[in-house]
Parts: C-alpha cells; structure tokens; sequence
C-alpha cells in the first residue's frame, strides 16, 4: 500500500511539472505583451517596467527563475493589479471559491443521495421515474442557463433570495450553491440508484431480510454501505468539475471567487495572474485525483496491483 | 402474435441483419425514437436556414426593439429589433456543427490510438495507455481557456482543442472492445491468410466494433456541445458577428429580467437537443447491447 502511495506521488510529479512548463512557453506564445494596453506607453517607461518583471532577460532565464521562486511558493506579482500579488489574490478567492463547493457537494449528495436510495426501493414506480426524470434535467440543463433561470424565478419574480453577492445578505448564498450542485446532485442519484439495485438483489441482503430485521435496518445497516461505494470514486473527478463549474457560476452570480477572477485574467491578457492560477488549479486537482486514487485502492486492493501491470 | 416471435419468424424467412434487429429495438424505445425524430427535424431545419429563416440574418430593426412573441416574430426579438426564430436557427447552425464536426476530430483520435494500443499490446499498449491516464487527470477546462486566451478566439481552434479533449474515453473504450476481438477466431483466420497487421485491423476488426464506436460518438456530440456553450458563455468561443446557442442564453442572462423569452427560447432549443441526444445515446445502447460505454 505504501509502495503504492509512493509511486503514484512519483508519477504526480512529472505530470506538475509538464503543466508548469507549458502553461509557462504557452503565455510567452501569446500574441501582444502584457503592457501593450490602448495608450501609448513612453518607451523608457515599457522598458523600465519590463525590467521591474525581467521580462528583458532570455527565455529559459526567466523560465527557471520563475520554478525557483514557484519552489518557494511565490506565484510573482499581478501584472494588472499593482502592488499586488498572485498569492494575495488567490489567498482571497481561494476560500471562497472552496465554500461555494463545499455548499454544492452537500447539496448534491443529500438530494442525490436521497433520491436515488427512495428511487431504488421503489424501481419502475413514479417514485423511481420523478428522480430520474429530475436527473436527465440536471444533466442536460446547463449550469449557465440553470443559474439565470433559477435568479429569474426565485430571485426577481418570487423575491425569496438575492441575485448576486456572497455573504453579503442573508441568503445570497443559496442560488449560487444549488446551481453549481444540480449537475452533481443528478449524477449521484442515478449512481446510487445503480449502486443500490445491485446491492439489494445480493443473498446478504436476503439473509438480513430473512433474520427479519425491520426494513429500515436491512437498509441503513447491510445496504446503503455497498450501494454507496460507487459515489467514493466518482468524488475525485467532481472536484475538477466544480472548479470549472464554479468559473460560471461565479461570473453568474458575481461571487469574488477564484473562478471569476480566473476568467476576467483571462479578458484582461493578466499573464502571471493566468499562469498563477492555472497552476494552483491543476496541481489541486492532481493531488484530489491522486487522494481519489489511493482511497480507492486502500478500499479496493484489486486495483493496487494496476500499477505496475495495465491489464 | 408478439413481435418477439414476430422477429423470430422474419430471421427464419428472411435471415436478418445485426442493423435491422437494433433498428428493431431502438424503434420500441419511446424517448430514444423521439430522440432521434427531433435530432433530424433539427438537423434539415440547420441545413436549410438561409432559405427557411423567416428574417435575413443581419435584418435590424432599432425602432422596434425588444418585443415578446409575436405573428411577425414567433419567438420575439432582440434588444436590436432581430427576430430571434432567425438567430437561433443561425445559432444552431454553429453549436450543431460544432458537435458533430469536434465529435469527429475526438472519434478519429480516440479509435486509432485506442486500436492501436489495444492491437500492438505489450510495452506499447501500456505507454500509451499511461498516457490517456495522465491526460485524464489534468483540468482541461483551463487549458481550452488558455489555448483560447493565447491563440485567438477562432473556430478552427476551437474544434481542435475540444476534439482533443474529449478522445480520452473513446480510446480506452476501443482498446477495450480490440483486445476482445484480437483473440476472435475471425482474426486467426485472417492472419493465417497472411494478411498484413494493418488490414486486418483496418479491414476486420474497426468494422466489428462499430456498436460501442457508435454509442459513445453520440454520447460525446452533447458533452462537447456543452463545453462549446460553457465557453461561448463565458466569451471565450463563437465570436460575434457568428452566434451560437451558448452566446444567445449569454445575451439572454444579461436582459432577462427585462426580456426573459430573450433567455428561455435559446436555453429549451439547447436544452431539447442534449435531451434528444442523451435519450438516443442510451436508446442505443440498448439496442447495440453494449456495455460500459459511458463511464
């Protein structure tokens, strides 16, 4: 298992690495500098400023002196925010960004979750066709029309909760959380449903039911354990996914999170600042991918042996 | 009479074909039919809009503005007087090809390095297959950003960086399906003609996995018209003087507590169409019988 953890960090590493240096040659690619703005700038001035970032010195200079100071945790500063930096603006989307997430995990899995369990104890009734009706919904509606939607409804029409802020009044929280969660709140409930009607056609279930242990034993003791098993490893991957989804989320709802401050330095050609985060972003999502990985494996000791053979 | 023993009776008098009898099922599925009734409609409808659309394209109208649905604008218009039936037959035009066009650039991608791996097997299959795993765990959400960010907003791009994103399932799903086939007898016999590596997997085994190839092509087309829309949304994609359904809902959100048809009409018309494809995808998968075709 050990030997299993260290490999796979090994082979995290390089993967971190081959971000880092394609994102960087990648934004030295792009056409037009970071100080090519619509006035015209005196050219001591663009000089003196290229200077102050080293954007005077080689390539591959500024390429290692960049992964030193990334060793040291310092993204540089922000070309469009000065006297700013990126770890300042991170450090102030980051937390953010992290609670809108978490809000939306929550939703998904105790909608997702309890849908999907009602919905397998009542297979080919309308208590197992309204979930699933529900989850095509959220997989098919995207969340940048969801969000619009629901802020038209419940926010201009129905006045229950604010179209836009985070934490500012009470409740501006809610739409924010329910529409980057809805596409996750429908695919774990038609996982669980899934896991579900495979764990209660097993002979352990009918055994339990035998003894004549009341219904709600036989499920919350003996079933809900392996029928929920599938929902571990989807977690890992849905992290990625609610970082992207929070980018429009975010814009939507003007929450000042990473994701909105990712997309306007994308508008704004703020190239330390896109380098930053996207380097913040990936090397988080790997490290939840490789945590999904081990959790899996710690789980299910088949797939520890993968490592080393593909089949 | 059921149409079981119906079926049974026309494979006897006639033989009957592994298409017809899918064809056969898929006709059962309701929603997979309809699915696929709507998906056509669409399509012809996309083919034929510059003669069909009820408004040129650049027709404004500042004078009138917005207005709701209408007899002379069945779905209202814009904030510039533009029939909004014409934006998003035009619109459709571009989120539609979009998915088809990126499906192919992500299918050809996907089957051949899937084939191969699964094909050649050994060293190289685990390479390669070590790669698609590597792949899989970047955010690649960000980096179709980036690209757009560093490259300019062009379609052609757009296209490549979807397509290249989302080959990653194909490929497994294909390795999968040729290690099976790789051990079929149909296989040593072509081999024992000595036919060459290249042709009998061009010539014997690509056709025999046709099913799985299919079902996931269709699976894919809405996951990519998403992100087509995810971007356009964020303006990172279709550019104007182009549109597309992502960028109508994104003008939409934008108006919508003054002009909400202006976001609901553009949201059911891409909405309608991932249902459509979803329930056809499944419907199929069904039909063809295949297994673990959507991870």
């Amino acid at each position: 298992m050990i030997r299993f953890v260290v490999v796979r960090i090994f082979q995290a590493l390089p993967v971190i690495l081959a971000v880092i240096t394609a994102t960087f040659f990648l934004i030295r690619m792009a056409p037009g500098g970071p100080f090519d703005s619509e006035k015209a700038v005196m050219p001591e001035v663009k000089a003196a400023l290229e200077a102050q970032y080293k954007l005077d010195r080689p390539i591959l200079d500024q390429y290692f002196s960049y992964l030193a100071d990334l060793g040291e945790g310092d993204f540089g500063p922000s070309f469009k925010y000065p006297g700013r930096s990126v770890n300042e603006l991170i450090a102030a989307g980051m937390p953010v960004t992290a609670e809108l997430g978490f809000y939306a995990l929550i939703f998904a899995v105790i909608v997702g979750g309890l849908s999907g369990v009602i919905a397998s104890l009542h297979p080919n009734t309308w208590r197992d066709h309204l979930p699933m009706t529900f989850a095509m919904i959220g997989i098919c509606v995207p969340s940048f029309l969801l969000g619009p939607s629901l802020m038209l409804l419940f926010g201009v029409h129905l006045d229950w909760f604010p179209v836009s802020g985070w934490g500012d009044i009470p409740g501006d929280k809610v739409l924010p959380s329910i529409t980057l969660g809805a596409a996750y709140a429908a695919y774990v409930s038609r996982l669980s449903r899934a896991g579900m009607l495979e764990v209660l056609s097993q002979d352990y279930i009918r055994t339990a039911r035998a003894k004549g242990l009341s219904e709600w034993r036989v499920i919350t003791q003996h079933a809900l354990r392996g029928g929920l098993m599938p929902l571990v490893a989807f977690l890992g991957p849905a992290f990625a996914g609610l970082l992207s989804g929070s980018f429009v989320v975010e814009t939507i709802f003007q929450v000042p999170g990473l994701g909105r401050f990712y997309v306007q330095a994308a508008f704004n050609r703020d190239y330390t600042m896109i380098l930053g985060t996207t380097i913040f972003l990936s090397t988080l999502i790997v490290i939840f991918n490789l945590m999904s990985d081990v959790l899996a494996a710690w789980m299910n000791p088949r797939l520890r042996s993968e490592l080393f053979n593909y089949d | 009479m059921t149409e079981q023993e119906d079926l049974e009776i026309n494979d006897i008098a006639s033989g009957s074909s592994l298409s017809k009898d899918a064809w056969i099922r898929l006709r059962k599925n309701r929603p997979a039919l309809g699915g696929l009734i709507i998906l056509t409609a669409f399509f012809a409808i996309a083919l034929f809009t510059p003669w069909i659309a009820p408004y040129g394209y650049e027709v404004q109208d500042l004078n009138l503005g917005a207005t709701g649905p209408s007899q002379d604008h069945w779905l209202g218009t814009d904030i510039f007087g533009r029939d909004l039936l014409t934006q998003i037959m035009y619109g459709g035009r571009i989120s539609l090809s979009v998915g088809f066009l990126a499906t192919i650039v992500a299918l050809f991608i996907g089957v051949t390095w899937g084939s191969i791996a699964g094909f050649v097997g050994g060293r190289i299959d685990s390479v390669m297959m070590r790669l698609v795993d590597i792949l899989y765990a970047l955010p690649f959400m960000i980096f179709i950003i980036l690209l757009m960010v560093v490259f300019g907003r062009n379609m052609l791009l757009l296209f490549l960086a979807i397509g290249a994103v989302e080959w990653l399932t194909m490929a497994r799903i294909m390795r999968g399906q040729v290690q099976n086939l790789r051990q079929q007898e149909f296989v040593e016999a072509a081999v024992a003609i000595g036919l060459s590596r290249s042709v009998i997997l061009v010539r014997h085994i690509i056709p025999n996995a046709i099913g799985p190839i299919i079902v996931y092509t269709t699976l894919t087309i809405p996951s990519v018209m998403l992100l087509e829309a995810f971007l356009s949304f964020l303006g990172l994609g279709i550019q104007p003087p182009e549109t597309s359904w992502g960028l109508l809902i994104a003008y939409g959100a934008e108006t919508m507590e003054e002009y909400p048809w202006l976001l609901l009409f553009p949201g059911f018309f891409l909405a309608v169409t991932l249902f459509s494809l979803n329930f056809l995808g499944d419907g199929l998968r069904d039909a063809l019988d295949v297994r673990g075709a959507k991870d």
